[in-house]
């Protein structure tokens, strides 16, 4: 056997892919568990068909997971994987044009045969021809596994199956991983020869890796230093779905959840459905209205209220919406947006909701807004919603995206503690009681809740008298009560910290973000400073209202710059409000940014020849 | 402090807020009768919510002294479903129109139905869109002529209570705006029932739908045009020597002369019976429309079935039983974690 060596590296990005059958996305979810039990920071992105079930071998149905980790903080899945694994034909044609120059490719050699290179719509086998520019590694997968198992009482097509994870105990092997946890996860996730087979296949991966020699090299990335505690791996809609448990128990309220499934939100409902044990109720309702609808009848009968959707759920749900604005109720709405407009991209990420959020409804319809910008951080966004909603009476809209929501990150779990605790203020005393009668501070009216005797009030969508809540036509009522919801949401601003300039707080270049863009612009902009480029950033988190300090900030920029997946909605904001020359950096594909890609448009804006 | 529910009247159920319904429409005996009957069934205001959506009928909550929320067109259903699912405790009364219940909120009131929410549901049904000033509606005759049917309607009207038995509803029953009694019993029936208790309520609109229901509402001419139903009671009506009454073979019901009725026993005529399991014959009844068929009125079924709000709270039980209390930090330590000194 030849002497193998090891290397180190600071970084490595891998994408496995292959057919939705082949189980990518649990070969990816296991991956990155052990990456995050070796210490590296790390970040994933999943890409499935929005098809369930596309024919196998297609183009359609290719399915993929990257990871991309480091032994120093990551911030994006990177823009162009180092290690490319195709398990067939069709996933080698949509991902080779992503694979780093002189990158390395698996593939199964045996997937590549006349029928399957057909299906993929390849005319001749490619491999032969990326030899010249990849590491290319050509592997008897398929042989390798059914020689592994062939003691195993099972099929050949379920023996077949269990070849990504005799994949996955080469990578294992290739990046000096235990085996450990995923053999743990194996012998309590499958039973009886399955589980057998399943275990074999990735210890026999894994001392094929040490043997062949295919594979010269393997690679260590040392742990990465990262704040101490306790870390688990969470996406962004699981991290929603926690942040709804620990409102609850945090504000000790019932929480109620209303909700329709739509893609990429439903993981949301079927997390939370799991926790009737804290008291959680929650509904799949006939429709987005019926569900918002749901949820505001509960947050008027004195429950946390919850709904979560995407863009044309939102749609649905703004009547509703506009009248828990005109009522004055808690109400938290999430919204994951996807590619659209229309059905658009279900599975693809997009940040195309700003203006429905801000302004999709009739009249002056003053609603705070803020947008999660990572997995974990959706746990704390929504969190913050709700406490606003109950302290200010108002619904809240939350932004997420499909590549939040289903993208990971380590995420360092909160001290209970450490939450703060909320209490919701006690019902009025009858004596003098008005439902419209606001806090002098919070300009919040009280939350009088059905079954409180002396309380009895009626409340509805048409225009509101002030203090009494009657139904009022007078012309100068209606008018302060436009004014008092504004300034109400406005006032907001007092619970949002200044928002932080990271760089240089005046000078050439700022970049704006918001919601899921942040790592990537992190990473650019990292990159660029380190390059002695004069750029900054912020990122938002409050959109509406936006930090105190935005528009003294956005003063201090020659340059301001917007990345988003949209055609350019924040920046007409930005100009509307702070008239300030707000760039437009646009990306419609359903894909995030690459860091390259705002690297380049940086290094555009400020080379010496857009000066002169 | 509160009355004791004992000592309570109409008064304690009827806001300061002016009633701004057209003079003669048939709303204020629906309000004025659900006033009265709130203290005979021992009612607390501060158990009561009454949810409506969106057209004259859904201005009821403002004039009710309980809780109230006057919602959106059509959805009512889905807002009362929340409300109830959050507080089983509460009485929760749904008032909705014909256009709100069955056009754009027919969804809503279907579903409602099906899950069998444990709320009374009051339509107002009076054959034409009120507050937008006189269109038709979903119960509206064909060939009725109004501002959006200049030539007449050519939509196929819908029967309010089949549509709720179609969705296999608990309690079903029909009652009269000018009938205080008759309405008070069905709202006392309703209020007893667990589940939900639909009702239609003949409601007679004078500024754009005069006399629809006259032949119900005339004293003299109901005896012949309807039939009021009752529990155990052969299905007969109809005045001295006009007596009818109501065969129902193979699910279709057929109107037999009676004459002068001294022999019903040979004429096989059904008696009622609130307590089918099918819906079927509830259905049959719901088919009788005028003028083949004198219209029953009253209760057409009541039958028990496990509530969705009774069904949430066991279904909360079971999971607190078998799993304890929710621990949010056992929670957050699920599944793999690793610890970074
Ligand atoms: C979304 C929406 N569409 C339309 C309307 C206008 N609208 C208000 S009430 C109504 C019809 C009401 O008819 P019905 O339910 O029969 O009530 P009635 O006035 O007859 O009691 C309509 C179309 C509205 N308020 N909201
Ligand atoms: S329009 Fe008809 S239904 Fe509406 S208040 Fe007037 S009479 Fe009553
Ligand atoms: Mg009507």
């Amino acid at each position: 056997m030849a002497e193998k060596q090891l290397v180190e590296l600071e970084e490595v990005a891998i994408r496995f892919t292959g057919d939705s059958g082949d189980g990518m996305q649990v070969t990816g979810g296991k991956f990155s568990e052990s990456t995050m039990l070796a210490g590296n920071d790390l970040s994933t992105l999943p890409d499935y068909p929005a098809e369930i079930r596309a024919p196998a071998g297609t183009l359609a149905g290719v399915s993929g997971f990257q990871i991309h980790f480091a032994s120093r903080n990551v911030h994006t899945p990177a823009d162009q994987p180092d290690v490319l694994v195709a398990f067939n034909p069709a996933a080698l044609k949509t991902n080779i044009a992503d694979l780093r120059p002189g990158g390395t490719l698996i593939v199964n050699q045996d997937a590549f045969k006349k029928r399957a290179l057909a299906r993929a719509e390849y005319e001749e086998n490619p491999l032969p021809e990326l030899h010249d520019r990849f590491n290319v590694v050509e592997l008897p997968l398929t042989q390798l596994n059914r020689k592994a198992l062939e003691d195993i009482d099972l099929g050949s097509r379920d023996i077949d199956r269990c070849k990504n994870f005799f994949v996955l105990g080469i990578m294992y092997w290739m990046y000096s991983r235990d085996l450990e946890p995923t053999q743990r996860w194996l012998r309590g996730r499958f039973r009886g020869e399955v589980r057998e087979a399943n275990l074999l296949a990735l210890e026999a991966g894994h001392a094929y890796g040490e043997t062949t020699e295919l594979l010269p090299s393997s690679y260590q990335v040392p742990a990465a230093k990262i704040p101490p505690g306790t870390y688990r791996n969470i996406t962004g809609n699981t991290a929603f779905a926690w942040g709804i448990v620990a409102a609850g128990v945090q504000m000790d309220r019932q929480v109620f959840l209303g909700a329709y499934p739509i893609t990429p939100a439903s993981d949301i409902l079927h997390e939370v459905a799991r926790y009737g044990h804290f008291g959680i109720k929650t509904m799949q309702a006939e429709d987005e209205i019926a569900a918002c609808s749901a949820a505001i009848g509960a947050a008027f009968a004195g429950s946390l209220a919850v709904t979560c959707t995407s863009g044309p759920g939102l749609a649905l749900k703004q009547e509703a919406i506009n009248l828990a604005v005109m009522a004055e109720l808690p109400l938290v709405i999430v919204d994951i947006q996807r590619g659209g407009p229309s059905t658009g991209m279900p599975t693809k990420v997009e940040q195309g909701d700003l203006p429905m959020a801000l302004y999709g409804r009739n009249s002056d319809s003053p609603m705070p807004v803020i947008a999660a910008s990572s997995p974990g951080d959706c746990f704390h966004t929504i969190f913050e919603a709700f406490r606003w909603a109950v302290k200010y009476m108002t619904p809240v809209i939350v932004l997420s995206d499909s590549y939040l929501a289903n993208g990971t990150e380590p995420w360092l779990i909160p001290d209970i503690e450490s939450l703060p605790r909320v209490s919701i203020p006690p019902p009025p005393e009858p004596e003098n009681f008005q439902p419209y009668r606001r806090d002098a501070k919070t300009l919040a009216r009280p939350w009088a809740v059905p079954g409180t005797p002396g309380l009895e009030h009626r409340i509805g969508g048409l225009s509101t008298e002030e203090n009494t809540g009657n139904v009022s036509y007078d012309p100068d009522n209606n008018e302060r009560m436009m004014h008092l919801r504004d300034q109400k949401v406005a006032g907001i601003v007092a619970d949002i910290p200044p928002l932080e300039v990271v760089g240089n707080e005046q000078g050439e270049l700022l970049i704006v973000g918001w919601g899921s863009t942040r790592g990537a612009i992190t990473s650019a902009v990292e990159a660029a400073r380190a390059d002695g480029l004069d750029v900054s950033r912020v990122h938002l988190r409050h959109i509406n209202p936006f930090p105190a300090n935005l528009g003294e900030i956005l003063g201090n920029f020659r340059h301001i710059l917007v990345p988003e997946i949209n055609l350019g909605h924040l920046p007409r904001l930005l100009r509307a409000e702070f008239l300030v020359p707000a760039e437009v950096m646009s990306k419609t594909q359903g894909k995030p940014f690459k860091v390259g890609e705002i690297r380049q448009r940086i290094d555009e804006i400020l080379s010496p020849e857009d000066d002169s | 402090m509160a009355t004791p529910a004992a000592q309570l009247t109409r008064k304690d159920f009827t806001s300061n807020q002016t009633v701004r319904w057209c003079p003669g429409c048939g709303d204020y005996s629906i309000l004025a009768n659900i006033q009265r009957i709130m203290p005979e069934l021992g009612m607390s205001p501060e158990k009561v919510v009454f949810v409506s959506g969106i057209g004259c009928s859904s201005r009821f909550p403002y004039y009710m002294d309980t809780y109230g929320f006057h919602t959106i067109h059509g959805r009512a259903p889905a807002f009362a479903t929340g409300i109830k699912a959050s507080n089983p405790d509460l009485s929760v009364w749904v008032v909705t129109g014909d256009g709100d219940g069955l056009a754009i909120g027919g969804n809503h009131l279907l579903h409602i139905i099906r899950r069998n929410v444990d709320v009374n549901i009051l339509l107002f049904n009076n054959r034409v869109y009120g507050l937008t000033k006189g269109q038709y509606s979903p119960t509206s005759r064909i060939g009725m002529k109004t501002k959006s049917t200049p030539l007449g309607s050519i939509d196929h009207p819908i029967d309010p209570l089949s549509f709720a038995l179609g969705a296999a509803a608990t309690f079903v029953a029909r009652t009269v705006d000018v009938d205080a009694e008759h309405m008070r019993y069905v709202f006392r029936r309703a209020q007893e029932h667990r589940g939900t208790s639909f009702i239609e309520i003949l409601q007679n609109c004078p500024v754009f739908n005069d006399e629809e229901w006259d032949e119900l509402e005339d004293k003299k001419q109901r005896i012949d045009a309807g039939l009021r139903l009752q529990h155990g009671q052969p299905l007969v009506t109809g005045s001295e020597g006009r007596r009818r009454g109501i065969r129902i073979d193979s699910g279709v019901p057929a109107v037999i002369d009676l004459g002068d009725g001294s022999d019903i026993s040979t004429a096989d005529i059904a008696v009622h019976n609130e307590h089918h399991h099918s819906p079927a014959y509830a259905f049959a009844l719901a088919s009788m429309a005028r003028p083949n068929f004198p219209l029953p009125l009253g209760v057409f079924r009541a039958v028990e079935s496990p509530t969705y709000d009774g069904m949430l709270e066991q279904q909360m039980e079971q999971a607190m039983e078998l799993r304890g209390a929710g621990n949010l930090r056992n929670l957050l330590h699920t599944g793999e974690t690793w610890t970074v000194k």
